[in-house]
């Protein structure tokens, strides 16, 4: 992926320019970009707001992410704007690549994140945000032939709750989140919305956990339950475990191992996660 | 296999939760007064070097601060020690302290922290017992 590469250099060369801006925020405060680019860990979209504006600050960050599962490689890069850790504005690009076959399929996604109540350190009751993420499918030849009712766009609405527990687990410092996702979507949307099982929206579940070890390492595991909507085409709930890097307020690094079920009739899918955020400004 | 690891990761994180409370004392474990004295000389050495933070002690009484600050840990980890200063909505109003420079003089005292040889996770819970005070002492 030519454009990627060329993107992560972008970023990595601007990261020792804009070093002063947005950072009224505690280290590791902003999580990293999930797979959809919103604030979160890999899969799920968390409660935190990307950046680290504080609130009298605004913050711009951009990521670019990378997995490879057996017979597919999903590749996503965006940018999100955070606003006086109020709001969360991203925009995000995917492309799932169906390797040893000709087709790829791209997918556009904007979203917003409005935290609704708390901080994820210092309030007694947890970060609560709530966002949309609404999706526009730039192929949609597959999602057609695997039998999709809705093939251009989709939006999905979350309520997420995040915390934070200081010195919780034998001195470390312990996170949760709890997602709740209001989705119609195939496969994050790629494989389109809705099916012959079903076409309706459907709450789902997903979860993250993680301990960190130190002020820069956390080790964590995430669960994403998604909809079966199409036909004969068994769709199962997604889930990893990470580790993220998050070595200052400029940049951080996530690695993880993915494992995505079976896509499309496919064999399990599961494979590496690599992830890299850098805060702009 | 993923499926099973996470299984047990989770059995086993909380099973941690329940085994929060150790029965020996947070101020044995940071080393009783002479680390707490230690991190505050540390943590004031952070603040007159921060050009930022260190414009809202420009009137303080620096060896009052010090003295009250090491009542106020003591009492904080469960010492021997009775807090004589004045309450932090008190001391803080008037200072206009923003979010910002709240966090940022977190980091500061994390770096005091490093710097007295406090382990991480000892730190945690000092940080936690401090946590609640931050209603009291920003946009005052």
């Amino acid at each position: 992926m030519k454009p990627l590469r060329i993107f992560a250099g972008i970023t990595l060369g601007l990261l020792p320019v804009f070093t002063w801006a947005g950072e009224g925020k505690l280290q590791e405060t902003a999580g990293v970009t999930q797979i959809e680019g919103s604030s979160g860990g890999g899969l799920v979209p968390w409660a935190t707001l990307a950046g680290y504006d504080s609130r009298d600050e605004f913050s711009l960050s951009a990521f670019s992410t990378r997995v490879s599962v057996d017979d597919f490689r999903l590749y996503a890069f965006g940018a999100a704007l955070g606003l006086f850790d109020r709001v969360e504005l991203s925009v995000a690009r995917q492309t799932f690549d169906l390797i040893d076959t000709p087709y790829e399929i791209n997918q556009n996604i904007i979203g917003a994140k409005v935290r609704l109540y708390g901080d994820v350190v210092y309030s007694t009751w947890p970060q609560l945000s709530a966002g949309v993420q609404y999706k526009e499918l730039q192929d949609d030849l597959l999602a057609e032939l695997v039998g999709a009712e809705e093939t251009d766009n989709g939006t999905d609405f979350y309520l997420a709750a995040s915390k934070a527990h200081l010195g919780a687990l034998f001195g470390y410092n312990l996170f949760w989140d709890l997602t709740l996702r209001g989705t119609k979507a195939n496969q994050f949307g790629l494989l389109g919305y809705g099916g012959a099982n079903n076409d309706s929206y459907e709450v789902m579940v997903e979860g993250s956990l993680a301990v960190f070890l130190g002020r820069k390492v956390a080790l964590g595991m995430e669960y994403r339950q998604k909809p079966d909507n199409l036909a004969g085409l068994e769709e199962e709930d997604a889930m990893d475990v990470f580790v993220a890097y998050i070595p200052n307020k400029h940049f951080n690094l996530t690695a993880a191992w993915v494992d995505l079920g079976t896509i499309a009739g496919s064999d399990p899918q599961s494979g590496p996660y690599f992830s890299f955020t850098g805060y702009l400004w | 296999m993923l499926r099973h690891s996470l299984t047990v990761l989770l059995v086993f994180l909380l099973l941690g939760c329940q085994s929060l409370s150790s029965s020996r004392s947070l101020f044995d474990e940071l080393g009783g007064m002479p680390v707490i004295e230690k991190i505050t000389d540390n943590f004031i050495d952070e603040i007159s070097f921060d050009q930022q933070i260190v414009q809202h002690f420009k009137e303080s009484d620096i060896d009052r601060f010090r003295a009250k600050l090491i009542e106020q840990i003591c009492v904080e980890a469960g010492g021997p020690c009775t807090y004589s200063g004045d309450s932090m909505v008190d001391v803080h109003t008037k200072m206009n302290i923003t979010e910002a420079e709240f966090n940022r003089t977190v980091d500061l005292l994390i770096n005091a922290m490093n710097k007295a040889g406090v382990a991480h996770r000892t730190q945690n819970k000092l940080l936690a017992r401090l946590a609640p005070m931050r209603a009291d002492i920003i946009y005052r």
